[in-house]
């Protein structure tokens, strides 16, 4: 067992550091009030490959598809410096490109994997609808065949990106109601006639990053445009969820850290009592306990990339790392408005925006109760 | 063209018993000079049909500093790295650097026409005489303070900082050796794909003194003329007055401090 990064992980995470601090950081508080990622910073993500991390370079990708220690690590210091970047790029990679790459055929990767990875377009996974939430069974957008082409009518909502997004993997029912087998997944550009993008959401954190409802009203969409088999939709959706749950356990784990470097800095500075509150075992518990959880959430985040790239069965670790990542991320910016005081509930300072931005970690892709489900479910299966 | 790894001066501290630099958990970086030009030889490759090569010496770990270079797009790079090369002062350095500069030339039959970009000077021993040193090793043109060059075929036409205000455009022949300034470009971040190419596909070259062929009386410190007897830190003598207050209210007492103390 080896706990340390190699030179090149080292190097990623000090290089995505370095220019996060610099074209993210400082707009991160005018972005989460204008609820939109800054034009700079979206020219330069692309130009740093950040929307390919885990895309081969053929594609127009950084390279670093057996690398998901690595593709954590940028998530996570790309979610310290903004988490709204981080909830963005996680899932472009996880949950709509890298499912292209690794379940796609030859020809989808042709036609849509290079745009998304080089950033030319953004990706959406979309499976929330109205009705179908915790329960993603009950997806009741459908796909009815004609001829060599599938109609798509139905409502998704809730979907990250969804209003800035082209290229769409949208979860479509083609069967009979009740039967899981019977869901699809399918490729769709945005440009398709009958689709449209509906009500974009005002939400309580992650605020720059888009979450828009999307309306389809006949939408033809390609037959070749399905994402692996037919009717094999709701566990295709559940492979590509385990992915994309490092990727925004990895995110949590940054905006945790984000939250625990920001307590250090100002339990040394600030000054009450005629000493820094950092001497007051009230702030050093509380500082203790969101480092442990924020390094547990990491490791668990490491581990599930480890098993993932190993080739071994990672879908109750990477619900673990979610799960754990998320409320490590929520324990440190509780305890980073605490010890800020009456500052941490100001706009001035970030960890009030940390603080919404965590909660929202808790909830999308798969709430904490869903991971718990799926955890539960696993070791009842398998045994502990 | 040379680069160097430093420590980060802004991490530096200094340990108040023995009055040296503490190395330990001090993260090394390229030094800031350096990179700008690095992102001169880049924008250079992108404009001309140029290949460009770092070089640089120091501990194996110096290797690092030249994946990132690597990661920015040079298409090569060698590491001078000798127990032999240690405690070289800026004359051993330039020998050394020189004599890898001809060897790398000589492979890559562009001993006519070659082009060294260096940062003016490192900000660990911020002496900036390596530069001038490696041009006379090579006796070829020095044209140092570059601000901004254009290349063509086998000229360089580049505007030399000349005081604070002036500017002076020098043109030469190659080869020829420039060193740049921090103000010259803003230095690009590495991209993913470049690390990954830095550490998956590209090598680091690491020459050693046999490599070269060195002399050892002109290496490391056998070759050094110079001695470092001491370091240490400027002594503070004197408390900085901080004022306080409105614009007018700050003038006014300005002006009582430099009366009282018989400025005028």
């Amino acid at each position: 067992m080896d706990f340390s990064l190699n030179e090149k992980q080292k190097m990623l995470k000090k290089i995505t550091r370095d220019f996060a601090e610099e074209y993210l950081v400082p707009v991160a508080k005018e972005s989460d009030e204008k609820q939109e990622l800054d034009e700079t910073a979206f020219q330069k993500m692309k130009e740093m490959n950040y929307f390919g991390i885990c895309i081969p370079e053929e594609f127009g990708g950084a390279g670093l598809h057996n690398d998901t220690i690595g593709f954590s690590i940028v998530i996570e210091e790309i979610g310290r410096a903004d988490a709204a970047w981080g909830i963005t790029i996680a899932v472009h990679n996880g949950v709509a490109a890298y499912p292209i790459y690794k379940y796609g055929t030859e020809d989808q990767k042709q036609r849509f994997l290079t745009d998304l990875a080089k950033g030319n377009k953004v990706g959406a996974f979309c499976l929330t609808e109205p009705n179908a939430g915790s329960d993603a069974g009950g997806v009741q957008l459908t796909a009815v065949k004609d001829g060599d082409e599938y109609i798509l009518n139905g409502t998704k909502i809730f979907a990250t990106s969804g209003g800035i997004a082209k290229t769409l993997l949208v979860v479509a029912k083609t069967g009979e109601k009740d039967s899981r087998r019977q869901m699809t997944v399918f490729i769709v550009d945005a440009d398709t006639p009958g689709y449209s993008v509906g009500v974009k959401e005002d939400k309580l954190g992650v605020r720059a990053s888009n979450t828009s409802e999307l309306v389809f009203e006949d939408v033809r969409v390609p037959q070749e445009n399905i994402l692996g088999d037919y009717g094999e939709g709701f566990k295709m959706a559940l492979k590509i969820l385990d992915f994309g749950r490092i990727g925004i356990a990895a995110q949590c784990v940054g905006l945790g850290q984000a939250a625990l470097e920001a307590s250090v800095k100002y339990s040394n500075e600030r000054v009450q009592f005629g000493k820094p509150i950092g001497r007051f075992q009230g702030v050093q518990w509380k500082i203790a306990d969101m480092a442990c959880a924020v390094e547990s959430a990491r490791l668990f985040t490491y581990k599930a990339a480890y098993l993932h790239d190993k080739g071994e069965d990672y879908g109750m670790a990477s619900s673990m790392a979610k799960l754990v990542a998320s409320e490590a991320s929520m324990l440190a910016a509780h305890g980073a408005v605490q010890i800020h005081g009456g500052y941490g509930l100001m706009k001035a300072y970030p960890v009030e925006r940390y603080f919404r931005d965590a909660k929202m970690g808790e909830i999308y892709e798969g709430t904490s109760e869903i991971q718990r489900l799926v955890i539960a479910g696993n070791l009842l299966r398998k045994g502990a | 063209m040379c680069i160097k790894q430093v420590p980060g001066v802004s991490e530096v501290k200094i340990d108040p018993k023995t009055n040296t630099l503490v190395r330990e958990g001090v993260k090394s970086i390229i030094n800031p000079n350096d990179r700008n030009a690095l992102e001169l030889a880049l924008t250079l490759k992108e404009e001309h049909k140029v290949e460009v090569i770092a070089l640089s010496m120091g501990p194996p770990q110096a290797e690092e500093a030249l994946r990132e270079a690597l990661a920015m797009g040079i298409d090569r790079a060698f590491l001078l790295s000798d127990r032999a090369f240690a405690g070289a002062d800026t004359l051993a350095t330039s020998h050394t650097l020189a004599l890898a500069i001809k060897k790398i030339l000589k492979e890559f039959n562009s001993e006519e026409k070659y082009l060294i970009i260096c940062g003016a000077q490192a900000v660990d021993g911020d002496t900036g005489q390596v530069p001038p040193e490696l041009a006379e090793e090579l006796g070829i043109p020095q044209i140092t303070y570059v601000q901004n060059i254009e290349l063509s075929e086998d000229k360089i036409v580049v505007e030399r900082k000349f005081r604070a205000t002036e500017i002076v455009v020098i043109e030469t022949k190659l080869p020829a050796l420039i060193s740049v300034l921090i103000d010259i470009n803003k230095p690009r971040f590495p991209s993913m794909v470049g690390i990954m190419k830095a550490y998956e596909k590209a090598n680091v070259v690491y020459f050693d003194s046999n490599a070269l062929n060195a002399d050892k009386s002109k290496i490391g410190l056998n070759g050094s003329m110079t001695e470092v007897e001491k370091i240490f830190f400027p002594e503070r003598k004197v408390n900085p007055i901080m004022i306080e207050g409105s614009a007018e209210e700050i003038v006014q007492k300005l002006c009582q401090y430099l009366k009282n103390d018989k400025v005028f």
